[in-house]
């Protein structure tokens, strides 16, 4: 019965997603403050709709109601509550309703926090919010319902994919539809825009903090993906320029893009036009990558759907979405005044090339991404690109743009000085080129790259802290007017900084990973396998009958320079009801390194085959993206950022003005 | 319903267990032409999986590969000859990274055009701007005046 309801309320929000497409823009367009009222109701309306529907659904999931096809299909009465909890996102119907269910959250959050934003704007960014929703809603009920009853009803359900029983899957889709989705909110801030040919500084600071926190949520959101992919599958990779892993790394370029384009139209009235340009093209690119997950078309492990009637219904709203909001972009765009003039020596023209370079890269990987099959559909060749190609196209392109971040940074609004920047990051710059030169000349062996990515790391790195002193330093002031000047800089500022450092600690620690040593080999109980300081002793082999699976494992200490450091199992993994093993890898986690240890296979002589690896500094990939992420969060709850803040002192001035 | 399980069963549980490619009796005695092996590899498909190169594959297929490229190296071949063999044998889709032709110029040089176009773009635009704004340089008055403004400022 709550199945049913699920799939009522379901369809409910999906009228409640037509109203809210059509009736404020209506009202915005005729002025009538009655019919945009209507806009933030729905929005309310429908995420209470969808959320009960969206429980509905785990709720058949958490206790295991068999007669409902898609539990059958992703489920097993057996499985910890947590899995059956995110089971619900582990397939495609139900993935496609959390996708949904965010989609109506930010519609809501949007509409609860916009009471200071013009009225007209405001109605029209939730109509086109509401046009989004519909489009999903729509599709959700017509090609991939997950309410679907089965009969008979099986007694048991065929179980989740055991790879995706990890507390990865909890975590990953979340986060990166967190980020997909957040970027509708810029879309539709954009068209909104352009709907009423007004954009100015107060739409910036309307539309930053929601494309800040979208950015935020998909930089962990891709991250800790890479992070599950790295741990879970087993052959020590962590980036595979897989086409889904590309779909997320688009819009997360754009989205940097975006993020950095709001703060010049916020502060200097300047790159509207580009702006609005960018915030339709990053969620173009979410959608694109949507388009790409569900439909299959590039053929990927993620791609556990491939229905060709769904593929083309994503196709449509991806058209009608794209198309629709760049012709409305090249109608409307002339129309726009441009603002804030700026000489080409500027943190604007600084930004310009931020742009200009992120692009460029976004270019790349959707080349490299479409390429194949755009090429197999006009002349039947078919080839392959694959990392290879991105390591020699994107990655230099990205990295040019790193090189010039810290100068970027430090320039002035309007008119720089490029040697006045020069100056203040000679210590830096400096100091990183020492440390590259030190680097090339200790360490012996592994690519030349390496030293030379760690001096970048540490240029960013630095940078960000020469620019947060350079700002709060005056000559003669004493140490503590210094740490207070410091501890007054904007959070934004810090935010900043932080992100700008992050993406240094990233990038050290993917320069490190070539100093990584792999070593494999056959081991008996007793005998060691070398790797750079580091070697390995099986201490022996064992079974493991865990909750749902049985496991074959090997069991060994890890010995650092001849002395214990800790021990590492890894396994061969066979989940009940499935035929195949899966590997579960061995890490041990010293400093910032890791030994990670993987087993192929368990002989009959009790020898065990093995792959061994060290990766030197490996952590700070992903400690480089949280502080990242912790940089966006920072400037998100900047004084400047804060949504809601017209509202407050409003109803503050409406106290103030009450006689007591 | 039931196919579409099938493949994704076959394409999750082959990618998970594939987690170790070079066996141990593949290895070449020879370091430097073992490296040579493994920076070769990595530019190969795997040609019956998902995206995986032939260093990252358990298929029976990668590994033959994998034999042929050490047997050719072993040999005295030099990575060009032996990825023209192997393209001669199976086509260009077994490259990862794609040669340089007339079909794949596009891909090669796109990233790079909209780099130039952009910058070329950016260049027009602010030099349309510049000419629009048509700003008259300051008076030596005015220049007087902004001056003892910025050092009032200091």
């Amino acid at each position: 019965m709550t199945v049913e309801l699920g799939h009522y309320a379901l369809i409910l929000a999906l009228a409640l997603a037509f109203v809210q497409m059509t009736v404020p823009l209506w009202g915005s367009l005729a002025r009538d403050p009655a019919l945009m009222r209507v806009g933030r109701m729905a929005a309310w309306a429908s995420f209470g709709f969808v959320a009960f529907s969206y429980m509905a659904l785990t709720m058949a999931y958490v206790n295991s109601d068999f007669s409902v096809l898609n539990v059958v299909m992703n489920s097993h009465s057996a499985k910890p509550l947590i899995y059956k909890i995110s089971g619900v996102w582990s397939n495609h119907e139900g993935s496609m309703m959390l996708w949904v269910l965010i989609l109506v959250l930010f519609a809501a959050l949007v509409a609860w926090r916009g009471g200071g934003m013009p009225e007209r704007l405001l109605a029209s960014v939730l109509s086109v919010q509401g046009a989004i929703a519909f489009a999903f809603i729509l599709f959700v009920v017509v090609t991939s319902n997950p309410f679907e009853r089965v009969f008979p009803i099986p007694v048991e359900g065929q179980g989740l994919n055991p790879v995706l029983q990890d507390p990865g899957l909890a975590i990953h889709p979340p986060l990166l539809y967190l980020g997909y989705v957040g970027f509708s909110i810029a879309y539709s801030f954009a068209v909104g825009a352009l709907i009423h040919g007004r954009i100015d500084a107060v739409f910036a600071r309307f539309v930053r903090p929601w494309t800040l926190l979208a950015w935020l949520f998909l930089t962990l959101g891709i991250s800790m993906g890479s992070y599950w992919a790295y741990y879970e599958l087993g052959w020590g990779g962590w980036w595979f320029w897989d086409p889904v892993e590309n779909a997320s790394l688009m819009p997360w370029l754009m989205g940097t893009a975006l993020v950095h384009c709001t703060v010049v139209m916020e502060k200097r009235d300047a790159l509207k036009v580009w702006t609005i340009l960018l915030a339709i093209l990053t969620f173009s690119l979410s959608l694109l990558g949507a388009f790409i997950v569900r439909s299959g078309v590039l053929t990927s492990v993620h791609s556990f759907a491939s229905d060709p009637t769904r593929g083309v219904f994503i196709l449509g709203i991806l058209t009608f979405f794209v198309g629709g909001g760049l012709a409305l972009f090249a109608w409307r765009a002339p129309l726009l005044r441009q603002g804030g003039l700026f000489a080409a020596v500027s943190r604007e023209g600084a930004l310009i090339v931020n742009n200009l370079f992120l692009a460029a890269t976004c270019a790349a990987v959707l080349i490299g991404t479409l390429y194949p099959l755009a090429l197999e559909a006009i002349s039947g060749a078919a080839i392959s690109v694959g990392a290879p190609f991105f390591n020699a196209t994107a990655v230099p392109l990205f990295v040019m743009l790193l090189a010039f971040l810290p100068i970027g940074q430090t320039l002035a609004w309007k008119r720089g000085n490029l040697l006045g920047a020069a100056q203040r990051m000679m210590v830096a710059l400096g100091i990183s080129i020492l440390v590259s030169l030190v680097m090339l000349s200790m360490v012996h062996g592994g690519p030349v790259a390496a030293p030379l990515g760690v001096g970048l790391g540490a240029w960013l790195i630095l940078g960000s802290v020469s620019e947060i002193v350079s700002r709060s330093w005056r000559r003669g002031a004493t140490l503590r007017i210094f740490v207070v000047r410091a501890f007054g800089l904007p959070r934004a500022a810090w935010g900043a900084a932080l992100a700008h450092a992050g993406i240094g600690v990233t990038v050290i620690g993917v320069a490190a990973t070539g100093w990584g040593v792999e070593n494999l080999g056959v081991l008996k109980p007793g005998e060691r396998i070398e790797i750079g300081a580091y070697s390995l002793v099986l201490e022996k082999s064992f079974v493991r009958n865990g909750q749902g699976f049985r496991e074959d494992v090997a069991r060994f200490s890890v010995m650092e320079n001849g002395e214990f450091a800790g021990t590492v199992e890894t396994g061969k993994r066979v989940h009940a009801g499935r035929d195949m093993p899966t590997t579960e890898a061995g890490i041990l986690t010293l400093g910032l390194g890791q030994v990670y240890a993987s087993v192929n296979d368990f002989h009959a002589d009790g020898s065990v085959s093995l792959k061994a690896y060290w990766k030197p500094l490996v952590l700070l990939i992903w400690l480089g993206s949280v502080l990242m992420a912790a940089g966006g969060g920072l400037a998100l709850i900047d004084r400047r950022s804060r949504i809601g803040i017209v509202v407050r002192s409003k109803a503050a001035a409406l106290l103030a003005g009450r006689p007591a | 319903m039931k196919r579409v399980i099938g493949v994704c069963l076959i394409l999750f549980l082959g990618f998970s267990g594939a987690a170790l490619a070079v066996q141990p009796d593949e290895v070449l005695a020879d370091k430097a032409l073992e490296a040579r092996a493994r920076a070769l590899s990595t530019e190969l498909r795997c040609l019956v999986c998902q995206n995986q190169s032939i260093d990252d594959s358990n298929a029976p297929l990668a590994r033959d590969l994998r034999m042929i490229v050490r047997e050719k190296l072993v040999a005295g071949e030099s990575e060009d000859a032996i990825l023209a063999f192997l393209v001669a044998r199976y086509g260009e889709f077994v490259l990862l990274k794609p040669r340089f032709t007339m079909a794949t110029a596009l891909l090669w040089l796109g990233p790079f055009l909209v780099l130039l176009a952009g910058g070329i773009g950016i260049v027009l635009l602010a030099r349309r701007r510049r000419v629009a704004e048509n700003s008259a340089p300051l008076s030596a008055d005015e220049q007087a005046r902004l001056e003892a403004l910025t050092r009032q400022g200091d």
